[in-house]
């Protein structure tokens, strides 16, 4: 392993590298908040049908636009209130994390698979294949991607897949840019240069020897790339080219609250706050993992 | 100086070929633009005359070809639904969209860059973990959200500033508050870093054990150093402003770009999207190229 700390080996020099990732893991404040926080809201999108109160899709006419427990007339009964549609507004939040976290993973695990392939394959060969990279990445950072995005969601339509697929193609280049420089500087340290005259295969030397020692900068990206597609997908239904009614999106709902937020603003302030405590929570997780991973790279 | 430019230049072209190909094929792939043209009801013959009529009954190699010796012309064809010029469709609509990406960039730079400076001048302190905070915060908030929120407290409410539109500078101050604050936090971290690079370089402890006092050593040299990253951010922001803003123009109703992009894609405006897509990525070629000249006149070293 070349991502060991002397300094950490030196005081406990029985304990394997991921040992001493777990101890560091366990006194940082900042990724144990981050985990807790990312892991509840997880929990809440597994669970979401035991913890409902009601069927997110259930409309009740009759009523309609029911105020929140805190205001005047609300109940416990919808302690949210309902929508226009007379739907129980925390059902609705609550399935709402399922749209977010699996559209935001996937999204970053299939742009997490590409970028990191481009990145290997051009920092091991270098030359015209790394030429080749480079414009590749350098021809996707001109295009406008949102607008790409939008145009194509407008053709090839929402569904689950196409929309992870399409959110993937804007978020592959950081793999690919941080993938490529690391395989850079590893490309002709000992453990590489040894598995080589050991007579390892290419394919063994990128997957078997450098793409361990990549995985946990992959990792660090990955989450954070997790929580700008979480922030795109919403963008997205918010727009209206996303997720499609009536399936329960934070950023459908909070455009779907949109007229009504003058007198009831909770129905667009409660789904961005839901959206802000997962971002946050992942992006503290994803700069705490960083600061365990690789200590030294810390300030 | 010239020298840099020449070197770039073969790949700033090569780039915004293909995004002009890629342009291209996404929207003429993504619909049958001949049956737009014609109407749903349309029989196979009137459908043939539009096609002849529009060149489009050629294969897409010479279609594209077509399209790209009128667009270096200056011609982006017309718009399906208005019959307007592309060109002046765009150019009526650009004057929003620059004003809120520029304006946007210079509180973003003149907040952000001062922040990192002092982050990376106590570092691991209070200071620093509190502009920490607030720069999570900028880069997790969905804008729209934290558009509409603002619009709710400071127009609605307070009745401080203008609902929607983009007739005066007052109806810009949220849009550019927002737009700001989404891309503020990466000017933090570069620059925090940028400085904390340097001052950990051998040069400036070479300058520190000469007796240069600290100040000047920041102001001069570690400051100096972290400019370059700071440039390149802020070209590839601005670029980025340019085709990113329809959400927030679409929450402020602002007339710009990126409504005219969302409406015609909603309205699948084949030419108008085309144009803008190819248009903003032209830009940003562009401007990332003029800030590797800056960045080269800056610094000396990159000359080479």
């Amino acid at each position: 392993m070349t991502m060991t700390n002397p300094s950490d080996r030196a005081g406990n020099p029985t304990l394997s590298p991921r040992q001493l990732m777990v101890m560091r893991a366990v006194g940082h404040k900042g990724f144990i908040i981050g985990a807790v926080v990312t892991a509840l809201y997880v929990l809440m999108a597994v669970a979401a049908p035991l913890i409902a109160p009601f069927d997110p899709l259930d409309q009740n006419l009759l009523a309609k636009l029911a105020p929140p427990v805190w205001q005047d007339g609300g109940s416990w009964q919808h302690p949210l209130g309902t929508d226009s549609l007379g739907r129980d507004y925390l059902s609705r939040l609550i399935f709402g994390a399922r749209i977010s976290i699996m559209i935001g993973f996937f999204a970053a695990l299939v742009s997490a698979i590409v970028g990191t392939s481009i990145g290997l394959l051009g920092g091991y060969f270098g030359g015209r294949v790394d030429a080749l990279v480079m414009y590749i990445v350098n021809v996707k950072l001109a295009m406008p991607g949102l607008l790409v995005a939008l145009a194509l969601v407008s053709a090839f339509g929402s569904s689950f897949v196409t929309l992870v697929i399409i959110l993937s193609l804007l978020f592959w280049d950081r793999y690919a840019i941080v993938v490529r420089t690391l395989t850079q500087q590893f490309r002709n340290q000992d453990f590489v240069l040894a598995a080589r005259a050991a007579g390892a295969s290419t394919t063994r030397i990128l997957f078997r020897e450098l793409l361990p020692n990549l995985m946990n900068a992959v990792i660090v990206v990955l989450t954070l790339e997790m929580a700008l597609a979480i922030v795109i997908e919403a963008a997205l239904s918010f727009l209206g080219l996303g997720v499609r009614p009536p399936n329960p999106s934070w950023g459908l709902m909070i455009s779907e609250g949109r007229q009504y937020m003058f007198f009831r603003p909770h129905l667009v302030i409660a789904p961005g706050i839901a959206i802000l405590g997962l971002v946050i929570a992942i992006n503290v997780l994803g700069d705490g993992f960083r600061d365990i991973a690789a200590p030294e790279d810390r300030r | 100086m010239i020298r840099v430019i020449l070197r770039r230049i073969p790949m700033a072209l090569l780039v915004a070929l293909t995004v002009s190909i890629l342009g291209f094929a996404l929207l003429r792939l993504s619909g049958d633009l001949v049956r737009e043209l014609a109407g749903d009801t349309a029989g196979p013959e009137q459908l043939a005359q539009v096609a002849r009529a529009y060149g489009l009954d050629k294969p897409l190699p010479i279609q594209y070809l077509n399209w790209l010796w009128d667009l270096l012309r200056g011609d982006f064809g017309t718009s399906l639904f208005t019959g307007e010029a592309v060109s002046s469709l765009i150019a009526t609509r650009a004057g929003p969209t620059i004003i809120l990406a520029l304006a946007s960039l210079v509180v973003a730079v003149v907040i952000g860059v001062p922040l990192g400076v002092l982050a990376a001048a106590n570092p691991n302190t209070l200071t620093d973990r509190v502009i920490a905070v607030v720069a999570v915060f900028g880069q997790a908030v969905p804008n729209f959200w934290f558009g509409l929120v603002m619009l709710v407290i400071f127009a609605v409410k307070l009745k401080w500033l203008p609902v929607a539109g983009d007739d005066t500078a007052a109806h810009f101050v949220l849009p550019v508050i927002t737009l700001a604050l989404s891309i503020m936090p990466q000017f933090v971290r570069v620059t925090r870093s940028g400085v904390l690079d340097a001052m950990g370089a051998d040069y400036i402890r070479t300058a520190r054990s000469k007796g240069i006092p600290a100040r000047r050593l920041f102001m001069r040299h570690a400051l100096r150093n972290a400019i370059l990253p700071v440039v390149s951010l802020s070209a590839v922001t601005l670029g980025f402003l340019l085709g990113g803003s329809v959400i927030v123009e679409s929450v402020f109703s602002i007339n710009g770009l990126g409504l005219l992009a969302y409406s015609s894609i909603l309205s699948n405006d084949f030419p108008v999207v085309q144009a803008i897509v190819v248009i903003v990525s032209i830009v940003y070629v562009f401007l990332t190229l003029l800030s590797d000249v800056v960045n080269a006149w800056i610094d000396p070293r990159l000359r080479g």
